[in-house]
């Protein structure tokens, strides 16, 4: 196989490079514009991922979940990746998708952070702020077709109102009640949905907790590259606290009725 | 100050620890006209005297809106400060867009500040030849800010910069007190009788050569001229000249200085908002 499509369609000299080990001559001067090299060749695929994030609005403020999972592929590699990441005081960022995109964007909220604080005015960058900063970051980048292979959920409380939105790998921004992002879309948001929108200011805490415990339940069962271990984030007015990890009840006993399968 | 073999380039320093060119370019400030700034614990106010050149030309403009929470008032090099108003704009409009929020005043006028002192520093430059003054309304209140030629921007609660803003500094530094819970009306007369200070003899404060910038708490940074300047201008009352006299002799005392000012405008050596090359001195 010829891994270099700036070669295909081009005769090569096979009683030289009979497997294409020597790349062609140069036949194009030094001067051109880039599209005229040929296609750029990045590596366009996420490697280690993690899998859905789910978040909702409730009356104290934002919820939101993700498990800890970092699948090599099929492989259930790295088994305490922390996915929600908070930024500041008042927000919490929850990637889903390329592992070591998530821990860049980490950093570089991190140095917005610390750059802001050094400017020492009183100033500080809130949940709309960083969703902005981070929309237009994802965005220039899926623009140089250089994407952070990501979708991410940012959450947080500003000024008294809940914030709660959506960017992924495509600059695609959108705020809603209820977000989910992965096989959280298809499986948790009917569930989120149903049970959030319209009270999202009647929920309680308690109820709250509940929905995620059961929409992440749904998605240990269903989603094949999940792990029933995973973290709980809150954020009020009163700040951030992202919970132990923990994991819920299931129910496998339905596997005993199945030929092949159960004790 | 007069010359000296130690101000040809802003690289050189004097025997004394002065930078000339530096204190040359506050001096070109001075020359410009009369702008005032003052602030409350919820308006930002500039107030500015315009000047034209004769009576075919316009009035020079003095305010500047930076963006809808901020805006300066100029004295000196009006191309000067045409470039740094430009990158100002440039500046808020960045801030909107990456994190979709107006601009703190305070960064701003600190980016303005290095810029200014880079041009101390170099060879070969020129200091900026305009003084601003910054008012804006962002998270942390009202503000007002005064940025220099070298390269210092300090807050204030009251300012004043250009030609005979002695007098001015006089009268806010008499009154400021009376500024953090004044009104919005209270606070602009507060100005107008500032800037009459800093008024030649016999002129007046008219709708035609003053300028007013408000900005505040649910209130988007706006100048105001022309006809929109009368109910400001009636919180002063009759005096809107400088010489306070009598009802009687007034009108008298108009005519001779309608008169007069027609003269006077021809011979007005302040040329400062017009590049100094112009020669009609």
């Amino acid at each position: 196989m010829d891994a270099f499509p700036s070669r295909w369609g081009k005769p090569r000299n096979e009683n030289i490079d009979e497997h294409n080990t020597v790349p062609l001559h140069k036949t194009l001067p030094d001067n051109l514009t880039q599209t005229a090299y040929g296609p750029v060749t990045r590596t366009q695929q996420p490697l280690v991922t993690g899998t859905s994030v789910i978040a909702l609005k409730y009356r104290d403020g934002i919820m939101m979940a993700a498990d800890m999972l970092g699948s090599y592929g099929s492989l259930a590699r790295f088994r305490d990746i922390e996915r929600l990441m908070p930024v500041g005081d008042y927000t919490v960022v929850g990637a889903s998708g390329d592992i070591s995109d998530q821990q860049y964007i980490q950093h570089v909220l991190e140095s917005l952070m610390v750059k802001e604080h050094c400017h020492d005015d009183g100033h500080v960058l809130g949940t709309p702020h960083i969703f902005e900063y981070l929309w237009r970051m994802m965005y220039n980048r899926r623009s140089k077709f250089n994407p952070l292979w990501n979708a991410l959920v940012v959450g947080g409380v500003h000024k008294g109102d809940k914030f709660l939105g959506y960017v992924d790998l495509r600059g695609t921004t959108y705020k809603a009640t209820t977000i989910a992002t992965g096989f959280g879309a298809h499986l948790a948001q009917p569930i989120l949905r149903k049970r959030v929108e319209g009270r999202e200011d009647d929920l309680t805490e308690e109820e709250a907790i509940d929905i995620i415990n059961d929409c992440m339940r749904v998605l240990f069962y269903r989603d094949a590259r999940s792990m029933n271990k995973f973290q709980r984030a809150t954020i009020t007015a009163a700040g951030v606290n992202v919970t132990e990890p923990y994991g819920v009840d299931t129910n496998w006993g339905f596997a005993e009725k199945i030929r092949g399968y159960g004790a | 100050m007069f010359r000296n073999q130690y101000d040809n380039d802003v690289s050189t320093w004097s025997p004394q620890g002065r930078i000339h060119q530096v204190e040359y370019a506050v001096e070109a400030v001075k020359q410009g006209s009369a702008a005032i700034g003052l602030r409350s614990n919820e308006y930002a106010v500039l107030l500015a005297l315009k000047r034209s050149s004769g009576e075919l030309a316009s009035y020079q403009k003095k305010l500047i809106k930076i963006d809808e929470h901020m805006g300066i008032a100029i004295a000196g090099l009006t191309s000067d400060a045409r470039v740094l108003s430009n990158f100002m704009r440039t500046e808020a409009m960045r801030s909107k867009m990456l994190y979709d929020r107006p601009i703190p005043v305070q960064r701003i006028v600190s980016t303005i500040a290095d810029k200014a002192q880079v041009n101390t520093q170099q060879y070969g430059r020129r200091p900026y030849g305009v003084g601003l003054l910054v008012v804006g309304y962002d998270e942390t209140g009202p503000h007002l800010y005064e940025s220099s030629p070298s390269g210092t921007c300090f807050e204030y609660f009251a300012m004043s910069i250009g030609a005979r803003s002695q007098s001015a500094k006089t009268y806010l530094e008499k009154n400021y007190e009376q500024f953090a819970n004044a009104s919005l009306d209270e606070l602009v007369r507060h100005g107008l009788l500032a800037l009459r200070d800093t008024l030649q003899q016999d002129k007046e404060l008219n709708i035609h050569n003053t300028s007013i910038g408000i900005v505040g708490k649910n209130e988007d940074f706006h100048i105001i001229e022309g006809d929109g300047l009368q109910k400001y201008l009636d919180l002063l009352g009759d005096e809107t000249s400088r010489t306070r006299r009598g009802p009687e002799e007034r009108s008298a005392a108009e005519s001779i200085a309608a008169e007069s000012s027609r003269e006077d405008s021809n011979t007005e050596v302040d040329h400062g908002d017009v590049a100094p090359m112009d020669t009609d001195n």
